[in-house]
């Protein structure tokens, strides 16, 4: 071992130590309310095709980028609230924000949507917050985060409209619109308050419903805090039809753009014919364990990254 | 090489132009594509530039290296060295060198870059010794404010030196400044 490994994994300690409380509390906030707790595998023959996310092939199987799938497998057997941590592989990602493995919190309910969610997760910050006795104000990376509840809440349109000067739902430019979300919607968030956006703009809905009575955006949302994408949270798609379709759809991008043939997730597609009304949330825990350890990158959460592996 | 495999210290080519990738920040929205802002220095002139970058990129890696070499002789704008490795001649324009043209004499060891076989940029010793060519001898009123008179070395450069200095002493020349250091050798 290097002294430089050495010292690295000594100054880490304090911040793993918090990382496995942050474990516990969460653990502990859904299993009270009957949350049971699955695992689902990592490696699978078929994952969700996503033009934008290149995953990790294992012998011919690919190395899980979410379990979303086998999640919602669960859930239209019948369970009706469950979670699970679950390691992410996807390729090439490595920033500030980015290792290409990391871990997801994911969770599902039956009968609710994804304002349930949003409540959910406002409930599920503040708990660890509580838990780490730090009440309603989170420091991080010198700035007082208020967590009071509500938080802010801005539609898609709302914010794009207000920081890119452009309306993404009347116009869905999907490059564009990753470009403004990182460069002009996310800076310009208020720094001290978490906060939502939601109703993304229906080409990007992904395996979100589209809204009744609103079919140009779908329910999905995500949360901001303190510059940090958090969560993604949807009113799932229960319409087999629609997802099969929006699958094949992503399967032609993905020859067209990462040039290699996705496999469609046929078990999957099969269930969602029984899939109930449900809701589910996919956050990054690194992330979180960074906002409550005042990191800025996300070396300093995980004792060994890509680069020191 | 793809965008993934760019890192904070690639040498990549854009528009024929090497760059040096000084500071890199990858972000991306969870179900979105991938920007990369790059902080590139310029190889050849040194001037530095921000840049923002889609996933999917491609860019040609800029197969840069150093190699050490020894002044040999200047001919018009035309620098001539050779390596200490192969003893091979190599050529620079002064275009390239600038400032660093003031303080090769013969003999003077350098760091060279090189893209692929071709000379961009050199690396002075900190600190070199040249012979004062010319000096004025100080007046009575320089010494008294300033303590300090110009001399020109034997590159031509023209720099402050202390009034004692005489014409064929040789001094220590700092080249990150380009200022006097001290007195090496005083004529006899």
């Amino acid at each position: 071992m290097t002294d430089d490994e050495r010292q690295r994994l000594e100054r880490l300690l304090p911040n793993l130590q918090r990382r496995a409380f942050i474990y516990q509390t969460i653990r502990t906030f859904f299993n009270e309310q009957g949350f049971l707790e699955v695992e689902t595998p990592i490696r699978s023959p078929a994952i969700a095709p996503e033009k934008e996310i290149i995953p990790v092939e294992s012998e011919g199987w690919f190395l899980s980028t979410s379990p979303e799938l086998y999640m919602k497998r669960l859930l239209a057997a019948g369970y009706d609230k469950i979670y699970q941590f679950n390691r992410c592989f996807r390729k090439g990602e490595r920033g500030l924000h980015h290792n290409p493995e990391f871990t997801l919190l994911e969770w599902y309910r039956q009968n609710a949507d994804y304002k349930q969610m949003m409540k959910d997760t406002e409930n599920l910050v503040c708990a660890v917050a509580v838990a780490l006795g730090m009440g309603k104000t989170l420091r991080y990376q010198a700035r007082a985060i208020d967590l009071s509840l509500p938080w802010e809440q801005f539609t898609v349109s709302e914010a794009f409209t207000k920081w890119a000067g452009w309306d993404p739902v009347a116009d869905p430019d999907v490059r564009r619109f990753d470009e403004d979300t990182v460069l002009k919607v996310i800076p310009n968030l208020n720094p001290l308050r978490p906060t939502f956006l939601l109703d993304y703009p229906a080409p990007m809905a992904s395996l979100a419903r589209l809204k009744p009575g609103n079919s140009r955006v779908a329910e999905r949302v995500e949360l901001f805090v303190g510059g940090l994408e958090l969560c993604n949270a949807y009113s799932e798609l229960t319409n087999q039809p629609e997802q099969q379709l929006r699958f094949l759809e992503e399967i032609e991008q993905i020859k067209q753009w990462q040039h290699r043939i996705a496999p469609m997730p046929e078990k999957f597609l099969n269930a969602v014919k029984y899939l109930p009304e449900c809701t589910g949330n996919a956050l990054g825990i690194d992330r979180l364990v960074m906002l409550f350890c005042d990191a800025a990158a996300i070396d300093a959460v995980m004792p060994f990254t890509v680069d020191d592996a | 090489m793809d965008i993934s495999e760019v890192r904070k210290g690639s040498k990549i080519l854009i528009d024929n132009v090497p760059y040096n990738v000084e500071e890199a920040e990858f972000m991306k929205p969870g179900k979105g594509s991938a920007i990369y802002r790059y902080k590139l220095r310029n190889l050849i002139d040194g001037s530095s530039t921000n840049k923002t970058y889609h996933s999917g990129e491609k860019f040609t890696p800029a197969n840069v290296s150093t190699r050490e070499g020894q002044f040999l002789f200047r001919d018009g704008s035309q620098f001539t060295f050779m390596s200490t490795e192969n003893y091979e001649q190599y050529v620079i324009d002064e275009s390239l060198l600038g400032d660093k043209s003031h303080f090769l004499k013969e003999g003077t060891i350098v760091t060279t870059m090189m893209l692929e076989e071709k000379p961009l940029d050199i690396t002075l010793p900190i600190f070199v010794e040249l012979k004062v060519n010319k000096s004025d001898v100080a007046t009575k009123t320089d010494t008294v404010t300033a303590q300090m008179k110009s001399a020109t070395l034997e590159t031509g450069y023209q720099i402050d030196v202390p009034t004692f200095i005489k014409e064929g002493d040789i001094i220590k020349v700092d080249t990150r400044t380009g200022t006097y250091v001290e007195r090496v050798v005083t004529k006899k």
